[in-house]
């Protein structure tokens, strides 16, 4: 009876998951049913979720820019180049920024943050208005989709830190040996020895910060002063899926709320599918690397 | 002797090298300079530290180039960059923190802040207050009760999912198919992001008992989405290392299977299935995004988790943000919200910290 219960609650997972895509998809159908002028926007289902959609991306890009060298960096540092004394408690630290919820980031981002990039952002556009990308007039309050792309790299960096750490610290040791005893610096045992191993793991270490920064909504709800889809990055502008959810889906009703679920669907889909690849990779890398 | 000496200088092992105590003075002039630049524009001690940082690294790398050779220049400005790289990864950290405190502790400190709810309080009541300027009326209480209450369900039906997934995982699945499939399964779930899982309690719950069915325990489903992945992957990872020779010396007493986890396994893993389960809280008690969807925005203290609205700390510190109280002063709402996120930044380390305490008190003891 103990080995059904344990079997019972491994396959209520199973079935929950599915129950996640199932009561998602349920709902969302009203959604493709409905005429197309009754859609917000009133051009189709298609025309409303792709500036969102692409909104989403372009948060998400401006987020692995930032969080992935700086990422790989930090968790180099704290494998390879702090003493060893101190490379446990500064794991520890940078933990600790995963552990701040993600409204008080939001708050930071909204509050402190876009106050203090509005200069730069007039800087940019004054200077660099020619590329679309920093096109003017810049934000006067700094809530853009950069200040949100920025505050979701700090949230997506311990995730990517954390991950390439221990795979990291699990490349062989004797080849880095080796290589220091040839003669090589620090930076060439690296280079030579640990990053080609860990090349793999860095990439699925990125895919995760990906899924999770697709689906953050606190950040982008409270940050972003919200808009139609725009090139310039330090206008005030574009909007992501998450975000959308989060801000409307309280006082809807009917078919926005349908509509709302759709898009929930579309983002649980984009996420799965970049949460598997990078699992798939992971496992791939951990059967050849004795891992684990 | 003289010839010796010289010898020695010029031997292939210590040519080229620069001193030791190079990077010490390169040190205390990059100091000294920049603080020095920083006067004649203005001095800052952020800008301070970063020129600092800056003339150092640059000034190491330049002089290790032209004594040492190109290889140890390289190394050294990687050195740098990946030094650089982690300060600079600390500046959010600390930037958080510090506005946090700022903001939160005037709030925190503001007396019944935590013992009472914002149950009539309305605009006219903020302005009021700032008016007159007597200190900002309303509290988090209702909104802590709620975040406590919600978390406690989620806790409630996470753990045993999660612990017995583990077991079958760990005791039973033995690598086979379907254990492979949860496995993934779980990995996938701990990416599924927060507001979907809201999305999918509100439509399941909306589904059963009507549409707008907003209630505490709405939340608590949603954040077990959410929680129970994390409990599988820690409770498994505790449950893998427990000695296989325990097993089997309980299996030789002729003791079952079932009897054998709950009396010998389990005790011997659970200081790190609880410190699993604590960060586990930690995690989902500061999520926002489901409760958003699921447990609406309530004012009044609401102890009843099967019906209602009902308040949480992260969406008080949401909704004060985002529609305060008094739109025309919105200075009491802030106070509020930074108050609360002060409050909860408090819950998440205590958590943290005790889910530290809990592994080493609990640990088991091992014979050497």
């Amino acid at each position: 009876m103990f080995s059904g219960a344990a079997l019972g609650a491994g396959a209520l997972i199973v079935a929950v998951l599915f129950a996640v895509a199932l009561f998602l998809v349920v709902q969302a159908l009203p959604t493709f049913g409905a005429p197309a002028a009754d859609i917000t926007g009133g051009r189709g289902f298609f025309s409303y979720i792709f500036p969102i959609v692409i909104g989403t991306l372009i948060a998400a890009t401006i987020a692995l820019l930032i969080a992935t060298p700086v990422g790989v960096a930090v968790a180099l540092f704290t494998s390879h180049y702090a003493p060893r004394k101190l490379a446990r408690g500064l794991g520890y630290v940078v933990d600790l920024l995963a552990a701040i919820p993600s409204v008080v980031y939001g708050a930071w981002g909204a509050s402190y943050l876009a106050s203090q990039l509005k200069g730069p952002y007039q800087w940019l556009a004054d200077n660099l208005g020619w590329i679309p990308l920093f096109g003017g007039p810049a934000s006067g309050t700094g809530k853009t989709i950069l200040t949100a792309g920025i505050v979701l790299a700090v949230m997506v960096l311990p995730i990517i830190a954390s991950l390439t750490r221990e795979i990291f610290l699990q490349a062989p040791m004797l080849h880095q040996e080796a290589a220091l005893a040839l003669g090589a610096t620090r930076w060439e045992m690296i280079r030579m020895a640990v990053l080609p191993f860990a090349r793999g793991g860095i990439i699925s270490a990125v895919m995760l910060g990906l899924g999770r920064a697709l689906g953050e909504t606190m950040a982008v709800a409270l940050v972003l002063s919200s808009g139609p889809l725009i090139a310039s990055l330090i206008r005030s502008g574009n909007q992501t899926i998450a975000a959308e959810i989060a801000l409307d889906f309280p006082e809807a009703f009917g078919l926005r709320m349908h509509e709302l679920i759709a898009a929930g669907l579309v983002l649980f889909l984009i996420t799965l599918a970049v949460n598997m690849v990078a699992r798939w990779i992971i496992n791939r890398h951990s059967e050849f690397s004795g891992a684990n | 002797m003289v010839t010796l000496m010289t010898e020695r200088k010029r031997s292939a092992l210590t040519r080229g090298r620069l001193p030791k105590y190079t990077p010490h003075v390169i040190a205390v002039s990059a100091v000294v300079v920049a603080a020095a630049l920083m006067s004649l524009v203005g001095f800052n001690i952020f800008g301070w530290a970063v020129l600092s940082a800056v003339l150092f690294a640059t000034a190491n790398v330049v002089s290790t180039a032209l004594v040492e050779g190109r290889r140890k220049a390289t190394d050294k400005l990687a050195t740098s960059v990946v030094a650089g790289a982690f300060l600079v990864a600390l500046l959010p950290l600390v930037s958080v923190i510090w506005t946090v405190l700022v903001n939160g502790v005037p709030g925190l400190l503001t007396p019944g802040f935590l013992n009472t709810s914002m149950n009539g309080v309305t605009g006219a009541v903020d302005n009021a207050s700032v008016e007159n300027g007597t200190p900002v009326l309303g509290g988090a209480y209702h909104a802590l009760v709620g975040s406590v209450l919600i978390t406690l369900w989620a806790t409630i039906i996470s753990v045993p999912v999660g612990l017995l997934t583990a077991i079958y995982l760990v005791e039973y699945g033995a690598r086979n198919r379907f254990s492979k499939i949860i496995t993934f399964l779980v990995d996938v779930m701990t990416g599924i992001p927060s507001i979907v899982a809201g999305l999918f309690a509100a439509a399941f719950f909306a589904m059963i008992l009507g549409p707008g069915t907003k209630t505490g325990f709405v939340a608590a489903v949603a954040l077990s989405v959410l929680m129970i992945p994390v409990v599988v992957r820690s409770s498994e990872e505790m449950l893998k290392i427990v000695p296989n020779e325990l097993r089997e010396a309980s299996y030789a007493l002729g003791v079952r299977k079932w009897r054998t986890i709950i009396k010998v396994v389990i005790p011997t893993a659970i200081s790190g299935i609880a410190s699993g389960v604590t960060l586990a809280i930690a995690r989902v008690i500061g999520e926002t995004a489901p409760l958003l969807v699921t447990a609406g925005f309530a004012t009044t203290i609401n102890m009843n988790v099967f019906s209602g609205w009902m308040a949480s700390l992260p969406t008080l510190i949401y909704t004060q943000i985002m529609t305060p109280t008094s739109p025309s002063n919105s200075d009491p709402s802030t106070q509020r919200a930074w108050a609360a996120a002060l409050l909860l930044i408090i819950l998440v380390m205590l958590l943290n910290l005790g889910a530290r305490l809990v592994a080493r008190i609990f640990a088991p003891k091992t014979g050497r």
